[in-house]
């Protein structure tokens, strides 16, 4: 059992109010290759600079070897990092520039040259010492930047996307070297990337995280074949993903049929439901699980991507075989690759107000809402007031209420509406028959919602709640 | 319409004029006086006679002394004011640099009767310290100069070259003295450049405080009040030939800077 050198205990990092980390535990083993794998602004990077020095955890701690190095300033820790875009120092030249490290811990002129000579060896440059850092390509800097770290033997090398610069030929020839370099040295690695690809091919273990949290941590092979979420399946490959019940503890239905699956899961839990496109079997039309009419079939080179309608469900299937649009086909799939997992939550919860005109206000927006709800069998008897079945007027204005939408209620709308509360969508998963959409306010509070049609992440919409979805409850 | 068309030749021709008439042909003026006596004849004397008078190589020493001290004043002020200018991630930052620059907004010759009554008020007789008035004098009117260039050298110096060194052992001192100070290198050599040149001429703000001292430029001027073109121009000439090797060894540093900056974008 290797040893942990380095753990991470409830980190949690906040920005002007918003929080970037939240909730972040890990550990990383001696030598062990972690990656932190998400769409950028997902806090990956800033976790990165934390465990470099560079911030500073609000809260939590990170702990080096056992020992709290939180408050400790990057010169200080034995921790080096391979930058982003390279950032060597334009005065120096390449001897300079990898030897930096080495002078500052003063070691006699000698075992500088040596350790330099070899390093550069390790990154394939001999003879460079007296190049300028401005003749380099950028594939070369590269490599100056990750030998400038290495020489230092730090115990652990911090990569922050540090093939990102480089086409896509050097960077598959890159992701190969920095794996034989990681077994040649022992150091460990924590790479940080928002490439899947690249982090299934390089780690031993991926950190997926989104919006500040970690969504999943495990070897490539159990990210890939066992999502713990719909985000990490979308994120992590090609998939699938249906909505779903359970039927019986180890049957699942979706797209209108029982599927046996491995996992127990309670009856009637919604679930999602995670299969990838190659593990679709096509058979004929009356042998399969679900039949389907092929909708589109495209060469992909090692195989064909066959897109099929069940229903109103898209089946995405990758095939050896071609398929002709228009054509029956069977699908079946085996038990051990449909992937049952929690479903997101059916309502969006937040904290409101009722104002004076009768509306509720939460989450940055005003909306007409049915205010006898909030006194069994009243009526409305004034614009905020209600009168209760005893005969009681009661004025509401200013009453505390948690708010419920149900997340099939809330439609989005690019029309500004001054009443309505607005965000960005920030994420969005398609699931067989509609995408799911993640959508952020200003408040920084946020709505899921399902809607038929394509949206741009990132677009800036209103949203559209009608009165009679918003159940209200008094705190 | 036919459209006007100039070829590149054509269009340097105006600038090429106007080189001609103001910066060759006065040059050219010069050299000749330089080398002529009164009677238009050539000679050598102008150039002896500055080498072999005590009181001409005098100030040429007089004017290097206050112009090194200028700068190096200027320097001294400006890099600190500078650099929290720039890198402190002040929020007013602008607004105070502002501040630093707008005394140059302001008549140069009330600026310094200003200065001139406030050193009165200190020293009584300001005959008393020519050297520390003529050095505080020019550094006051010199400093924005000196701070322009330093600034926005320090405020474009990449954060993550800092950040690097940090990430490879360097504390606070040595990212100092190893990366922010050789890379604002170039920001130096332009203030240097912008103060210690005046600082060896500009003999209107000797005038303006009441000092008796003489600098290159007074030297100069009172040749020309008693129409002696020749010694002024010798004179002008030895100026302009200390101008350029100073001007040499700052530029050097800012070609080293504009290679490695080429590449790095």
């Amino acid at each position: 059992m290797r040893e942990n050198i380095i753990e991470l205990k409830n980190i949690k990092k906040v920005f002007d109010d918003t929080v970037v980390v939240d909730d972040f535990n890990l550990t990383v083993k001696k030598g062990e290759f972690v990656t932190f794998l998400g769409p950028s602004g997902c806090g990956k990077t800033t976790t990165l600079r934390m465990i470099a020095g560079f911030e500073f955890p609000t809260e939590g701690e990170i702990l080096l070897n056992g020992k709290d190095i939180s408050s400790l300033p990057p010169n200080l820790r034995p921790i080096n990092t391979v930058f982003q875009r390279y950032a060597l120092f334009p005065h120096l030249n390449v001897y300079d520039n990898v030897a930096f490290g080495l002078n500052l811990k003063k070691l006699p002129k000698s075992v500088i040259s040596e350790k330099v000579k070899n390093v550069l060896e390790v990154v394939d440059l001999e003879g460079f010492e007296k190049r300028r850092i401005s003749t380099l390509s950028g594939g070369q800097q590269q490599r100056i930047a990750i030998a400038r770290a290495i020489v230092n033997e730090p115990d652990i090398l911090l990569l922050d996307e540090p093939l990102g610069a480089l086409d896509l030929k050097m960077r598959k020839e890159m992701q190969l070297e920095l794996k034989s370099m990681h077994e040649q040295l022992g150091i460990t690695f924590i790479y940080v990337t928002h490439d899947q690809e690249e982090a299934l091919t390089m780690s031993d273990k991926v950190v997926v995280m989104s919006d500040g949290m970690i969504q999943q941590t495990g070897t490539p092979e159990e990210i890939y074949n066992e999502p713990k979420n719909a985000f990490v399946a979308d994120f992590i490959g090609e998939s699938n993903i249906f909505e779903g019940r359970m039927a019986a503890s180890m049957t699942v239905e979706f797209c209108k049929t029982q599927f046996p699956c491995v996992d127990n899961v309670p009856k009637d839990t919604r679930v999602d439901v995670v299969v990838r496109p190659e593990d679709v079997i096509i058979t004929a039309p009356e042998e399969g699980q679900i039949r389907g009419v092929v909708d589109s079939a495209v060469f992909k080179g090692m195989y064909y991507e066959i897109t099929a309608l069940c229903g109103d469900n898209e089946v995405v299937i990758q095939s050896t075989r071609d398929a002709v649009p228009g054509q029956e086909i069977g699908m079946k799939i085996d038990p051990d690759n449909i992937h049952v997992m929690p479903a997101g939550a059916l309502m969006n919860v937040y904290d409101g107000v009722i104002t004076k005109d009768g509306r509720a206000a939460f989450a940055g927006g005003e909306y007409e809402c049915d205010l006898t709800q909030l006194c069994d069998g009243s009526r409305l008897s004034g614009e905020c007031s209600v009168i209760t079945a005893g005969g009681e007027e009661i004025d509401l204005a200013g009453t505390y209420v948690t708010v419920e939408v149900p997340v099939k209620a809330v439609s989005m709308s690019d029309e500004q509406k001054e009443y309505r509360a607005s965000g960005n969508i920030i994420s969005f998963i398609y699931k067989g028959n509609h995408y799911n959409y993640t959508v952020r306010t200003a408040t920084e509070e946020d709505f899921v919602l399902d809607e038929d049609d394509l949206w741009n992440e990132g677009d800036h919409v209103s949203l559209v709640i009608p009165k009679e979805e918003i159940i209200l409850k008094r705190k | 319409m036919k459209i006007l068309r100039f070829s590149r030749k054509q269009l340097c021709i105006p600038y090429a004029l106007f080189l001609i008439c103001f910066v060759v042909l006065p040059l050219a003026v010069i050299v000749y006086y330089a080398f002529t006596d009164g009677s238009g004849r050539f000679t050598w004397d102008n150039l002896l006679g500055f080498f072999t008078n005590g009181n001409t190589i005098g100030t040429l020493c007089y004017s290097i002394a206050i112009a090194v001290a200028v700068t190096a004043v200027c320097l001294l002020i400006a890099y600190p004011a500078a650099y929290v200018l720039a890198r402190s991630g002040l929020k007013k930052g602008p607004v105070l640099l502002m501040l630093f620059i707008m005394p140059m907004w302001i008549n140069f010759t009330l600026r310094l009767t200003a200065l001139k009554e406030i050193l009165t008020i200190l020293e009584g007789n300001l005959s008393l310290y020519p050297f520390l008035n003529t050095v505080i004098a020019m550094t006051y009117d010199f400093l924005p100069f000196m701070i322009l260039p330093l600034y926005t050298t320090l405020l474009q110096l990449d954060e993550s070259l800092i950040e690097a060194a940090r990430d490879l052992g360097a504390g606070p001192a040595a990212v100092f003295f190893r990366i922010t100070l050789p890379l604002s290198m170039p920001g130096i050599a332009s203030g240097i450049t912008m103060t210690f040149l005046p600082a060896m001429t500009n003999y209107v703000i000797l005038d303006m405080i009441y000092n008796s001292t003489y600098i290159m430029g007074s030297l100069i001027g009172s040749y020309f009040n008693i129409y002696d073109w020749n010694n002024g121009s010798m004179i002008s000439l030895i100026l302009f030939a200390v101008i350029c090797i100073v001007s040499l060894i700052t530029d050097r540093e800012e070609q080293n800077d504009a290679k490695n900056r080429g590449a790095v974008l």
